[in-house]
Formats: C-alpha cells, structure tokens, sequence
C-alpha cells in the first residue's frame, strides 16, 4: 500500500497545470463572460492533444491507457484554472463520439428528467454550453442518447448564473439516438462524479489560495488581515477542507482502478458530496475574505463560488448523494 | 497511489489476525473504567502478551527494541487490533508512544537498558507531566523550577492533565531549568520518579464522569540528574524530536471506533423507525463519507512517512477535521436516542429487542468534545495551518512573547 502520489503522476499533472497557466489565463477566460460561447476551440484542441479527453482511453482505442487516478489528478488542475466547457463529458464521451478524444468535437451532456421526481414536469431542462457542442447526449437509467444539438428546440437563458456557463431552457427533451445501455450510463455516473468532484477540489484550492493571497496584502489595522484569527481560521478551514475533499476524491478515482480496495460508486459518491461542499464552502468564503471587493464583479471570487453551484447540480446533488451513501450503510425503510 | 496491500503486508496482516483470533478469547474480564489498579493490571498484562508474541514496540525503532515495522505495518496492526476489538494501549500510552521514543532518540545507553525494557514488557507504566495550570496552549511558559543542588535537581511546580498518573512508576517532566523567561531555551527533560517525595497527585473528574488524568504538585522533589534525558536547557528540542516518530497513525484505532459507532447509530435507527427520515439517511451518509476521507487521509499520511521517515502536514489537516466529525456524529447519535439519551449508560428498550446503547453514545458524545482541545486545541491547530502551511503573518501576542523570549 502506497498512496502517495507518485512522481510520474505529478508531472503529468504539473503538465496540465502549465498548459493551463500558458493557454488558459484567468484574462483570457474571463473576456468571454457573458458570450454564449466560450469555449476556444483552439484552446479545446489542444487539451485534446495534451490528452485530458483520451487520457482514460485504452491504447487500443487510440488513448493513453492511464487511469481515473491519473484523470483525477489532470482535472483537478483545470478546475484551479477554472477551464470552462464540458470537460467531463467530453472525456467519457472519448471512445463513443468520434472526435471526442482529440478535442475536435465538443460533447456536452445533460440528464433526462426521471417520471414522477421531484421538480420534473415543473423546472425545465437546463443544457449548458448549447451554443458550443457539437453533440449532445442525454444520460438516464436507462442508458446514453444521442442528440443533435443545432436541431435542438432551446430558449436561450439571457443572464446565466455563472457567467462562464451560457445556459438553455429546453421544454421538451426529445428522444436520441441510443448510444449506450444502462451498464455504461453507470460507470459514466460514478468516473463523472469523481471527475466532477476533481475540478471542485481544484477549484476550492484556487479559491483557498487567492483568499490567502488577499489575506496577506490587506492592510487594516495597520497589520495584514491575515494575521488575524478571524481571518487566519477561515483560510485555514479552507485549506483542510479542499485537502480532506482532495484525498477522497483520489482515494474513490484509485478505488474505480482497483475494485479490490473497496467500492467504487460509493467511493464516488463520497468524493463528489465532500468536494461539491468544499468548492461551495470555500467559494463563499474566498469572498468572504475580501470583504467588500469580493462582492464587486471584477474581482474574481465570486467565478469559483458560481462554477461550484454550476458543478454541484450535475452528477449527483448533495442530497442524492448523501443517500446513496446512506444505502450503503443500510437498505432504505425500516428494518 | 496504490490502495492494494503487498503479499508481506497481507502475510503480516493474516498472522497477527490468526494471533489475535487465539489470543483474545483467554483475556480477563475488563475492569470498570473507575478500578485503576485493575486498569493496570490488565493493560499491562496485554502489552506483556504483545510482547512475547514479538508485537511490543511495533512502531519502535529496532535499536530501541521494537519490531521496527514500517509504517504501512504499524497501520496494519492498529487496525487489526480495532476490528478484533482487543484492549486499547491504556496506561502504556506514554511510555510506548511518547516517552519510550525519546529515551531512543536522545536517551544515554543507560537510559535506554534500563528504562526501555520494562516498558515493552509492561513492566512500568508512565505518565506525562508537560501542561501546567498557567502553560496550555502557550507550552513554552511554563514555569515547574528545577533547581540544581548538587547530583540533584530539586524541582517544585504544578503539572496538569498528567493521564495515569496515579498508576505510573515515572512520569516524563519538563521544568525549566533556564532563566524565568527564557521560554523553549530554558527547558529540560527529566525522568521523575512518582514515588518520589513531595510528589502529590490529585484525580481530576472529567465532564465524562471518568478521572482519566490528574494534577500532580512538586514540593521540592529530588530527582538526580543523571535522570535528564538530553543537556540542560535543551529540552524543548527533545520533546519535539518524539513527535517526528508519530507516523499518522495516532488516531487509527479512533477513528475505526467512530465508523463502528457510526454502524450502531444506524442499527438504532432502523429500530426505532427514524430511518424512514430523509433528513436522518442524509447525515449518516455524510458521516460516512467524512470517514471514508479521513480513513484515505490516514492512509495518505502513512504512506508519506513510510517514504520520507515523518508525516507530512496531513497530521494537522486530520486532526482539525477529524475532531468535528466526530462532534457531529456525537451529536447524531445523541439525538437518535432522543429523551434515551438522558441516561448515560445503557437502558432497556420498551420493544423488548434489549438494550439500547445510550452507555456508549452518551460518553462517545462527552468523550469527542476532548478531540477539539486535547494536544492542541482546534483554535491553535488553525494557527499552525495558517502560519506554517499558508504564511500567513504571526499572531500578535506570539510575534511579542517569542521576541521577548
């Protein structure tokens, strides 16, 4: 047993990190705001030729062959660049959309409405990033559709939330093409809350470090804000709270790899609550910390804060979730 | 990162698994929480079992008589004992994990042949007298005089928090040695004898009902110096040289006692129906996912010290996160027993399925709200995240304290 990241899969990731520093500065991302598009293709493609879509991809197939540990580690690093667009799903779509793993061909993904739930009939069908795709596939119990999004009846949604995730109202999802059963929508569910959970980590992290960055310049008091406790302990909570999230969402991508160590979709579940909390948590309070600044638009926390609800929706919400873990433990009703 | 336990872990894992299952049903009965001289009987009967099965002193170092395990294997160990629900360390807490690693580290080879056995063999229990009344959270302050005179020190102070002293043979003692304010230079590390003269322990109650440690006042108590471990005034340095062998494994048989608590919560869930509740399925699967993480962060922390010899930073993060999961499962189960939970032992159900575990839920609840204060307050584990890991500027009063020092 040996759970230290090996150094093999720190390069890999400190990679990724200087691809992103180099091709997707925070200036860049955010002259998009507000655009209903904005991804940059080339941009895209190139992520696709550093292998993030085709990283998991069996060398058969045309990928790298590597694992979700090692998919965890890359996506954690475009979650603290705040890369946006479909990133997971255009990962698992690799090997099932022709153009997906190179980064040629944007897949965008959106779930089916279950009958009889709660808010079907009531919320509309949100897809993010319309504009952008070329394919759209729609995940249910049941399997993987697919559909065209350019035939796609869809209102657009005028002020997005976050404003790097250009939103459309759909009323009526039609039926797709199948694409995969029910067994691939499984492992799709559990390897895109890990890889989900990934980015949340990441982005907890960005938040965590511009909240001390802040905290170190800021002069009130006539001392930096950093050296009071009040402020000292928010970031230190921040700091445990995108670790612990962190080694979770490790631990469920090398759980996923060995199914002998444990289970796998419970891991996953587990991964994506913590980190969907910890992306939430720290987001709130990276603002926090900048006071009054971090409530105006050009400083950039509030970016992490929004893309966290936007990932928090998908792939499992914390409620969800939390029962499924819960099921774990024991089989739902009374004994 | 690999999760797959090693062919020689798992070898270790089965032998020590087959010991246990041979061992354990032939303890004694255990003694009442309150029956301190059978707590030592018992404690030290085990350690002398683990001893000639060749399992004392797993963590330790071969040259102090440990089996010199690696990390992974000492994990392996804490968590069979857990499972197999065999005795805790107990008394021989401080010597196995405190005092006996220091007297290795920096102990004379007279100190090491003839404090070192006794305690691998469960021979002589210790205690540790570090906090005093006015030297909590800013241990440096501390004020316990010892006063050469001679072969001897003569020591008079006050320690506090001192566990198992009322059954320990020595107790690990800092007593400054410098100047009144000369802070961590001024600190030695001496071996006392309880028995010494003037030595007076007074049992403290704890709000779980239990006196798991004590006061102890020095009045001009002698011990020789020939019992200090380290020079003068270094002492500072000694004690913290033992905190580089905790491998991340310190809470190990903690943490697996909260997963099963965790397990019991459930059961008593389903028994009365409140399982049915959404809300109550939700925080249970929280907890299990606060455990889950924190069981990978032990894991991560083991391996960091298997490769580089000490922990990495993992230990503070574990700590602070791990002490709120546990509030919270505390205040979970407690509120499951709802007006059950008024009695703090176990009482029998009105279902007539038995008894309803209020004994071990209401001292697990009193008992974690010692985890948030307990070597490091949570407030002091945030500063030392925050300074150490983030570099985020001092405090204050510590930037002041430490310049006058």
């Amino acid at each position: 047993m040996d759970f230290e990241v090996t150094e093999f899969q720190s390069e890999l990731a400190a990679g990724i990190r200087r691809l992103c520093e180099g091709r997707f500065p925070l200036e860049s991302i955010r002259s998009r705001e507000g655009t209903d598009q904005v991804i940059d293709r080339g941009g895209w493609k190139e992520l696709g030729d550093a292998g993030v879509f085709h990283l998991c991809l069996a060398e058969e197939a045309g990928g790298v062959g590597l694992g979700l540990a090692e998919a965890a580690l890359v996506f954690e690093e475009l979650g603290r660049s705040l890369v946006p667009g479909p990133l997971v799903a255009s990962h698992l779509a690799a090997g099932l959309v022709d153009g997906a793993d190179d980064g040629t061909v944007v897949v965008g993904l959106v779930e089916r409405p279950v009958p009889g739930a709660v808010g079907t009939g009531v919320l509309p069908v949100v897809v993010e990033h319309l504009a952008d795709l070329d394919v759209l596939l729609v995940l249910s119990g049941e399997g993987i559709e697919r559909l065209d999004p350019g035939a796609l009846a869809a209102d657009p949604l005028p002020r997005p939330m976050d404003p790097l995730t250009p939103v459309w109202s759909v009323a009526d999802l039609p039926a797709g093409e199948p694409l995969a059963g029910a067994d691939v929508a499984a492992w799709w569910r559990r390897d895109g809350a890990v890889l989900t959970a990934a980015l949340q980590v990441g982005m907890a992290q960005w938040a965590c470090d511009l909240a001390v960055a802040y905290a170190k310049e800021r002069v009130q008091f006539g001392r930096p804000i950093g050296g009071f406790q009040a402020v000292k302990h928010l970031c230190a909570d921040m700091a445990v709270r995108a670790e612990v999230a962190r080694i979770a969402v490790q631990a469920a991508a090398v759980t996923v790899d060995q199914p002998d160590v444990g289970d796998g979709p419970v891991a996953a579940a587990g991964a994506k609550l913590l980190a969907d909390e910890a992306a939430v948590t720290n987001g709130r309070s990276c603002i926090q910390v900048h006071g009054g600044m971090g409530f105006t638009w050009e400083v950039p926390a509030h970016l992490a804060y929004k893309r966290a609800r936007v990932l928090a929706t998908t792939f499992g919400t914390d409620d969800v979730l939390a029962e499924e873990l819960a099921d774990s433990l024991a089989p739902p009703g009374p004994s | 990162m690999d999760l797959r336990y090693s062919d020689a872990e798992q070898a270790f894992r089965s032998s020590l698994r087959a010991w246990l299952d041979a061992t354990l049903p032939g303890l004694p009965p255990r003694p009442s929480p309150d029956d301190w001289p059978g707590r030592r009987a018992y404690d030290t009967h085990w350690q002398r079992l683990l001893f000639d099965a060749g399992y004392a002193g797993v963590d330790w170092p071969t040259e102090g008589g440990g089996r010199g395990s690696s990390a992974v294997e000492e994990l392996i160990f804490k968590e069979e004992l857990e499972r197999a629900h065999a005795p805790y360390v107990g008394v021989n807490f401080v010597g196995l994990l405190h005092a006996g690693p220091t007297i290795i580290a920096e102990g004379t080879p007279e100190q090491r042949a003839r404090f070192l056995p006794p305690i691998l063999r469960g021979e002589e229990v210790w205690c540790q007298g570090f906090s005093e009344p006015n030297a909590g959270s800013d241990l440096a302050s501390m004020r316990t005089r010892a006063v050469r005179d001679g072969d001897d020190y003569v020591v008079t102070g006050q320690k506090i928090w001192t566990s198992h002293a009322e059954v320990a043979d020595h107790c690990e003692l800092l007593v400054r040695t410098g100047p009144e304010d000369s802070r961590h230079r001024g600190i030695s590390w001496l071996i006392l004898p309880v028995d010494s003269p003037g030595v007076d322990i007074r049992p403290l109650h704890t709000i779980a009902g239990s006196t798991e440690f004590a006061e102890l006042f020095l009045d001009e108590v002698r011990v020789p110096v020939a019992n200090r471990v380290g020079e003068e005034n270094d002492g500072w340095r000694v004690t913290m040289v033992t905190l580089s062998f905790e491998r991340g494994t310190a809470f190990v048989g903690d943490l697996l006692e909260a997963v099963e608590l965790l397990s019991t919560t459930v059961a008593l869930a389903r028994r009365t129906g409140a399982w049915a509740d959404p809300g109550v399925r939700r925080q249970a699967g929280h907890l299990r996912a606060e455990l889950d993480a924190l069981w990978a962060l032990t894991k991560r922390n083991v391996s960091q010290a298997a490769r580089t010899g000490i922990p990495g930073v993992g230990g503070t993060y574990f700590k602070l996160a791990y002490s709120e999961t546990r509030h919270k499962l505390g205040e979970f189960s407690l509120a499951l027993l709802d007006r059950a939970g008024l009695a703090a032992h176990d009482l029998e159900g009105s279902d007539g399925l038995g008894v309803l575990p209020a004994g071990t839920m209401v001292e697990d609840w009193l008992r974690g709200i010692s985890l948030t204060i307990a070597a490091g307050t949570s407030q002091i584990q945030r500063n030392i995240v925050g300074e150490r890991i983030l570099g985020l500027p001092k405090e204050p009063q510590a930037a002041a304290a430490g310049r006058k020092g």
